[in-house]
């Protein structure tokens, strides 16, 4: 029977083309009918540091790593010491590698795989030149078999090069390889596809994407990885919308540039990751205190400090729930995929221009560097439009922060006459001057949490899959193998559900509770040494106090293997 | 300021029709916390009568500032404000401009929330030249918390944080702002608000980024200050265009020249242009 998933590795030293080599054999099988995803698995060396893509390849939509790889496919072995550990292989791995990069290193020889040579940079002289990342997909393509024609394709489509040296280079190379894996004995073969329209699309650039289709046009940001990708990726398109993004001088100026922006009247948005995120939380609280709506995504890495820049984690939750001094209340969403990360964020837009607050969307370097075949996104949330007028604007002077009504107030741009106010970071009173009595304090905290109070998410608050009475609840990159995990365990006669929290703060209560009637066992995952997510749960009796945590730092994902023996 | 399209549908340039306007309807009548002497009041005086020069209506204007007692400003005025956190005026200044461009921007602060704090960002505003103009109340000393020495505060300035002065070369603001890129740079005297407000209208129609640094006494931790107006004197000099010469004379210049020092010809940032694609457009690069 032929198998429905396939689990490679292409792994080199930095320059070797690992990731190009992930990138067209997944874009390859995408155009062939499969589902895919790529993470990224890297070091901290800008050039010349261990690179490794993992491509998963399926006939069903895929969003969990897998326990182990099936191929291992090693374009060199200097720097494979630094991954090996990170990367499961067992007794029916099958490793292939050019005898010429030297033997298999212990580190891989360890896990008992099969290991096959094969000829990846080939005889000098033979005429083209031959590429040895090509050379492998090539291989990894028939083995697979997907088309050489589809091969092709792809190496247009990711290379998008005009030299054509090049291109025939590296098609004659795929072809090559081909030819090699038709002498090997190895049968990796999937079973036959079945297209349909999707899309080749990354975590990051669907948050991008779902923030300008929320109408975000303004982005001021600073490079940090894991986010950095997100934001190359919209600067030229944001520009051709007739948006723009500015390279801030510090994440300090990205969020203050982003809030300019917003109190002009625009949609705006900062981008960043966990250290950017502590820089700019004191702006956050400027954000909550003078009620400007802000659309900020972090997308997470492995901290604390600077961390693991490269590598996952779920460890900011405390800091984008909890973090800025004062009552600071904020709402704080989580993608539960990698297609999500478009809906959710196109919502949380609406959400933070709605309640003129800003509005953390928590993503994760799992998600947002994870490029994935995914089906065309389902219909998007309804559009909501910043409040920028009132009945009674006649009143002078202007009441911007006005208690009486809706806690929701009008929020005129400048250039509208009669409206002017001031955007205030000090307790002020309604008109938006500063006062220090404690009456205007303790009004206008009760104005802002109001708002929140009153904000119910409904369909959006999360997902939830299975009615069994053993639930595991996650958030983010850790929901995809806790439904792998259900999906596996159901296959043996176990029903779990599975409950997604796309809204972690403020908590969908009601929703939640919902989720959870005739659930005896919860359990509640994620990734992070804290347990933040379960604490918060548990501080807001979200949750019965009898559930359970799992909660350990990254940077490894979760394997569905790991939850499920945990459940059984 | 240079004419621009707007992103956004603006009802603005229709309701700001050119009618005289006076310095008192730029105020909001608020009373400042300021200390009775205290320069900042020449300092708004000169931007009210500025703005009722520059003809803008006041919802045509908007004041951003950090924190410090000058940063009290926009609540006093009748334009639109943005009154943030300490030291991050001039960017969010940057993200309003860039997507506003009809709406005139003004930035005021002190030296704390300017040269230090946010000093990163004025040599950056500087860099950017986005249309926008930046007054800074200098006074050399923190004021708001009660005393304590500046970047421009002398060395040998006596303080409790500091006895014997913090002994630390001051800052010399016209001059970075000119090397880092500003296109005007003015020195000026809230004693003198006719000079001042001058000054702030030539800044206003200067395209690209227009900075003053205005003379402004702190009348209770500094009282020595009150010998300003004895000292000052006009410029004797002023350069167009010519960085090297402009930054030598701020270099050599006692800091009690008041005047245009620098005029530049950068062009500033261009405002965003007109939307060329779709987001169906974009969305299709996705599919396979």
């Amino acid at each position: 029977m032929a198998r429905t998933s396939i689990a490679v590795v292409f792994a080199g030293s930095g320059g070797a083309g690992a990731m190009t080599a992930g990138a067209v054999f997944l874009r390859a099988a995408a155009q062939a009918g499969y589902y895919g995803l790529m993470a990224q698995l890297f070091g901290a060396q800008v050039r010349g540091g261990e690179s490794a893509a993992l491509v998963q390849i399926s006939t069903e939509p895929v969003d969990s790593p897998p326990d182990r790889y099936d191929l291992f496919v090693a374009l060199d072995w200097e720097k494979v010491d630094q991954f090996a550990a990170e990367i499961p292989l067992d007794s029916t791995s099958i490793v292939l590698s050019d005898p010429e990069a030297g033997a298999v290193p212990p580190a891989i020889v360890r896990s008992k795989p099969r290991c096959v040579p094969l000829a990846l940079s080939g005889e000098k002289g033979e005429g083209a030149e031959r590429r040895a990342n090509m050379v492998a997909v090539g291989a990894v393509a028939a083995l697979a078999g997907v088309d050489l024609v589809q091969v092709s394709a792809a190496i247009d489509a990711v290379y998008a090069s005009k030299d054509a040296a090049l291109n025939a280079a590296n098609k004659n190379s795929a072809e090559i390889g081909a030819g090699l894996a038709a002498a090997l004995t190895v049968n990796l073969r999937l079973a036959p596809a079945t297209a349909a329209p999707r899309w080749l699309i990354s975590g990051n650039q669907a948050a991008a994407l779902g923030a300008l289709r929320g109408g975000v046009r303004f982005v001021g940001c600073y490079p940090i990885t894991p986010a950095t990708d997100l934001v190359e990726w919209l600067s030229p398109r944001l520009k051709q919308l007739g948006g723009r993004l500015v390279l801030g001088e510090d994440e300090l100026a990205s969020i203050n540039m982003a809030l300019g922006a917003s109190f002009g009247g625009v949609p705006a948005m900062t981008v960043t990751s966990g250290p950017g995120l502590s820089l700019m939380t004191e702006s956050i609280g400027l954000a909550v205190a003078a009620e400007i709506p802000l659309l900020l995504i972090d997308v997470m890495r492995a901290g604390p400090s600077t961390g693991i820049a490269s590598k996952t984690e779920q460890s900011d939750l405390n800091l984008a729930i909890y973090g800025a001094h004062g009552d600071a209340p904020r709402v704080v969403l989580a993608p539960i995929s990698v297609a999500d990360c478009l809906t959710a964020t196109e919502y949380a837009v609406y959400v933070a221009e709605q309640l003129q607050t800003p509005v953390i969307v928590l993503s994760d370097q799992a998600l947002g560097q994870a490029a994935t075949v995914i089906d065309l996104p389902e219909k998007r949330p309804a559009a909501h439009k910043r409040r920028t007028n009132g009945a009674g604007t006649s009143q002078q002077p202007f009441k911007r922060y006005a208690l009486a009504g809706d806690a929701i107030t009008p929020m005129p741009a400048p250039g509208t006459p009669g409206m002017a106010w001031v955007a205030e970071g000090l307790t002020h009173n309604e008109v938006g001057l500063p006062a220090s009595g404690a009456g205007p304090h303790v009004a206008q905290i009760n104005k802002r949490a109001k708002k929140l109070d009153r904000f119910d998410a409904g369909q959006y608050w999360g997902e939830s899959w299975g009615t069994g009475e053993t639930a595991l609840l996650a958030f983010g990159s850790s929901v995809g193998p806790a439904r792998q995990a259900a999906r596996r365990l159901a296959a043996n006669g176990h029903h779990i559900r599975v409950i997604a929290l796309r809204i972690l703060s403020p908590l969908p209560m009601e929703a939640l509770a919902h989720a959870l009637v005739g659930v005896r066992r919860l359990v509640v995952l994620e990734q992070n040494h804290g347990a933040q997510l379960y604490r918060h749960l548990i501080g807001h009796k979200a949750i019965p106090a009898t559930a359970e945590s799992v909660a350990r730092p990254g940077p490894l994902p979760f394997r569905p293997s790991e939850i499920g023996s945990y459940v059984m | 300021m240079t004419e621009a399209r707007s992103p956004i549908a603006s009802e603005t340039q229709a309701a700001s029709e050119q009618c005289a306007l006076t310095a008192k309807q730029f105020s909001s009548g608020a009373h400042p916390v300021w200390c009775p002497g205290c320069g900042d009041f020449g300092v708004i005086a000169a931007l009210e009568r500025s703005l009722a020069k520059h003809g803008r209506p006041p919802h045509d204007v908007v004041l951003v500032s950090g924190i410090g007692c000058s940063s009290r400003l926009p609540g006093y005025m009748s334009t639109y404000g943005f009154h943030g956190v300490h030291g991050r005026a001039l960017a969010v200044a940057t993200g309003l401009k860039l997507v506003r461009p009809e709406i005139d921007v003004i930035v005021v602060g002190g030296d704390g929330d300017g040269y230090s704090i946010g000093g990163n960002h004025f040599l950056h505003a500087c860099r950017r030249n986005v249309d926008m103009l930046y007054v800074v109340m200098n006074n050399r000393v923190y004021g708001m918390t009660k005393g304590q020495p500046s970047p421009t505060t002398e060395p040998d300035w006596d303080c409790d944080i500091a006895p014997g002065g913090i002994g630390l070369r001051p800052f010399n603001p016209l001059a970075i702002a000119i090397t880092a890129g500003a296109n005007f740079v003015a020195r000026g005297f809230s004693g003198d608000p006719n000079g001042l407000a001058d000054m702030i209208v030539e800044g206003l129609g200067w395209p690209g980024f227009a900075f003053i640094d205005v003379l402004s006494p702190c009348i209770t931790f500094r009282p020595e200050q009150v010998a300003w107006k004895r000292q000052v004197r006009p410029l004797t000099r002023s350069v167009e265009d010519d960085r090297a010469a402009a930054a030598a004379l701020a270099l050599t210049d006692d800091g009690m020249g008041l005047g245009v020092l620098f005029r530049g010809e950068r062009a500033p940032v261009a405002p965003v242009a007109e939307s060329r694609t779709t987001l169906a457009a974009i969305e299709r690069e996705f599919a396979v």
